[in-house]
């Protein structure tokens, strides 16, 4: 059965957690710049939390199904709606077949991620059913979605068949995990990071800037990196630096001193000194930032980063299992 | 060796410090770290990438942190594991002669050879003396990056070093040849670039329908062949 894109909207794509083990040819990871918000959603479906999904950048999208299924979606402030019925985020929901499913907005944040119980079965590149707009692959014919595309999805698992007659009647779950799972986006975003490799490499007022004061996004940001404008940062030393690993969640700063804040569709290598890095539990935030938005970065140390992540991933373990005990 | 973190999910072995002083002694090294540290298979290390001087190890933390390792100790555990890996036996010295270069047919005709005027005119040489030295020497990738399967070669004749365009063309066609400072190197797909572009080869450098998708990977010999109009459209098809 498939998924009718009527209005494809902007730049929305096939993602799922990303391309691994082809770095070394220079493949980026790509996948859901959210990957958290992606899991969640999926899990929400009755999905394998690796399925596909899509992940849009604006509003203006409209779907239609052929059969019933289970939808969850996660990310920015978007109006989601099936049949005209709005529908909460971070909720299972029960879409019937000829439903239409429209998505509007964002009032807040950048970006959104939906879930279909099945997954979007195109076929897997690379251990990966991601999108890879740069090198033209994966998703989709390696494109963005268009108006009259027909997505084929996946066999839905018993438990989403489970999830299907639970929501019969309500067609919107009562069960949700936490709020700042699925809604994302924040009024003052503060992104946590740790000291870069490079950091010794920057002046004081570069560190202490960083820290202390805020910086806007640039209208060019994309899946590749966020550009931030705001105090620009310098070095002690104009060493030209041999070009080594990058890492979604790096921030490198070109000569010109404005910060590169890379996500998930960072090149693989880079020569630019890393002054810190986001902590993987904030990409969630940082896929939120939308060209003005403003934002602030707070330093935290690498074992705090790793508890962070160790934790909400037990916590997303722990909803995992209260989810399947849903049906009994 | 020094092991820094690159972010909470990677960490980076520098091997050495320098690269160009003596790349294929570099590289050699290089990936004798990554193949050590790729047969070792340590738990929660998800993938190896290496890059001119380093090897970066990507690894998921929470696969680290077990009943033993508490968070606080990820990253020391795993820098640990890795030294341990990079001492375990000896080097092993392959004596075997080196794998021959590999063929890249290139056609340096002006239609493709969109910047050959200006790295000659920078070298103070022809165009025809920029094809005879770049199809002449010896090649060594680096490093695979920018794009899937872009690679960084050195062993570019001095005299064609020629600085990176001031701005960047927002396309170019993929399978051009172009050299960025003192290194050369192939765009596999139509992208954005800075290069200067003097050729293109008809190959496919990255098909990610294949395994591996690449056609050159770091450590490999190459070497340039200068071809016609008719044997590019030939070889294409």
């Amino acid at each position: 059965m498939n998924l009718i894109v009527t209005h494809a909207g902007f730049r929305t794509t096939i993602q799922d957690l990303g391309r691994i083990g082809f770095r070394q040819f220079g493949v980026s990871s790509g996948g859901a710049l959210d990957l958290h918000a992606l899991r969640v959603a999926n899990l929400l479906t009755g999905n394998d939390d690796r399925a596909a999904g899509l992940e849009f950048t604006q509003g203006n999208i409209r779907l239609r199904f052929e059969d019933e299924r289970v939808v969850s979606w996660c990310g920015g402030d978007y109006e989601v709606c099936v049949a005209s019925h709005s529908i909460p985020r971070g909720h299972s929901t029960l879409v019937l077949a000829e439903d239409e499913l429209s998505i509007s907005g964002p009032r807040q944040g950048w970006r959104g991620w939906l879930a279909v119980s099945g997954g979007i079965a195109v076929p897997p590149i690379l251990g990966s059913r991601s999108t890879d707009l740069r090198a033209n692959f994966g998703g989709l014919d390696g494109r963005a979605l268009r108006d009259g595309d027909e997505l084929l999805l996946g066999e839905k698992s018993d438990f989403a068949r489970s999830l299907i007659d639970l929501l019969n009647e309500r067609r919107v779950s009562s069960w949700s995990p936490p709020a700042e799972w699925s809604s994302t986006a924040r009024t003052k975003p503060v992104l946590r990071v740790i000291r870069g490799c490079d950091w010794d490499r920057f002046n004081a007022s570069a560190q202490h800037a960083l820290t202390n004061e805020t910086f806007s996004v640039s209208p060019d940001s994309d899946r590749m990196g966020v550009r931030l404008n705001g105090p620009e940062l310098h070095r002690n030393d104009d060493v030209d630096l041999v070009s080594e690993a990058v890492a979604p969640g790096t921030v490198q700063v070109p000569p010109g001193g404005r910060p590169i804040l890379l996500l998930g569709d960072c090149q693989t290598i880079g020569g630019y000194p890393k002054i810190a890095h986001v902590i993987t539990v904030d990409l969630s935030i940082a896929a939120q930032l939308r060209p003005r938005d403003t934002v602030r970065f707070q330093e935290i140390s690498l074992s705090e980063a790793h508890r962070l992540l160790f934790e909400r991933e037990q916590e997303l373990e722990r909803f995992r299992i209260g989810l399947s005990l849903q049906n009994e | 060796m020094e092991i820094a973190s690159v972010g909470d999910s990677a960490l980076i072995v520098r091997v050495r410090d320098r690269f160009e002083d003596v790349p294929e002694e570099t590289l050699k090294d290089v990936l004798d770290v990554f193949r050590r540290l790729e047969n070792a298979r340590i738990p929660g290390v998800i993938e190896l990438a290496p890059a001119y001087t380093t090897v970066a190890v990507f690894f998921d933390p929470v696969r680290v942190i077990n009943d033993t390792v508490e968070p606080n100790r990820a990253t020391e555990c795993l820098t640990q594991k890795i030294r341990e890996a990079l001492t375990r036996g000896k080097r092993k010295q392959r004596k075997q002669a080196a794998a021959p270069a590999i063929e890249i047919p290139v056609c340096y005709e002006p239609e493709f050879a969109l910047d050959l005027d200006h790295v000659a005119d920078h070298a103070r040489i022809s165009p025809n003396e920029v094809v005879d030295l770049h199809s002449t020497a010896h090649y060594l990738v680096n490093c695979l990056g920018f794009t899937p399967g872009f690679p960084y070669l050195t062993g570019l004749p001095k005299k064609l070093t020629t600085p990176r365009r001031a701005t960047p063309r927002k396309e170019i066609p993929a399978g051009s040849v172009a050299i960025g400072g003192a290194q050369t190197g192939i765009y596999p797909q139509m992208s954005p670039g800075g290069w200067n572009v003097i050729g293109r080869t008809p190959l496919r450098l990255f098909d990610p329908q294949k395994d591996p998708p690449v056609l050159l990977r770091a450590g490999d010999h190459v070497r340039f062949r200068a071809i016609t109009r008719k044997e590019f459209e030939s070889l294409k098809a």
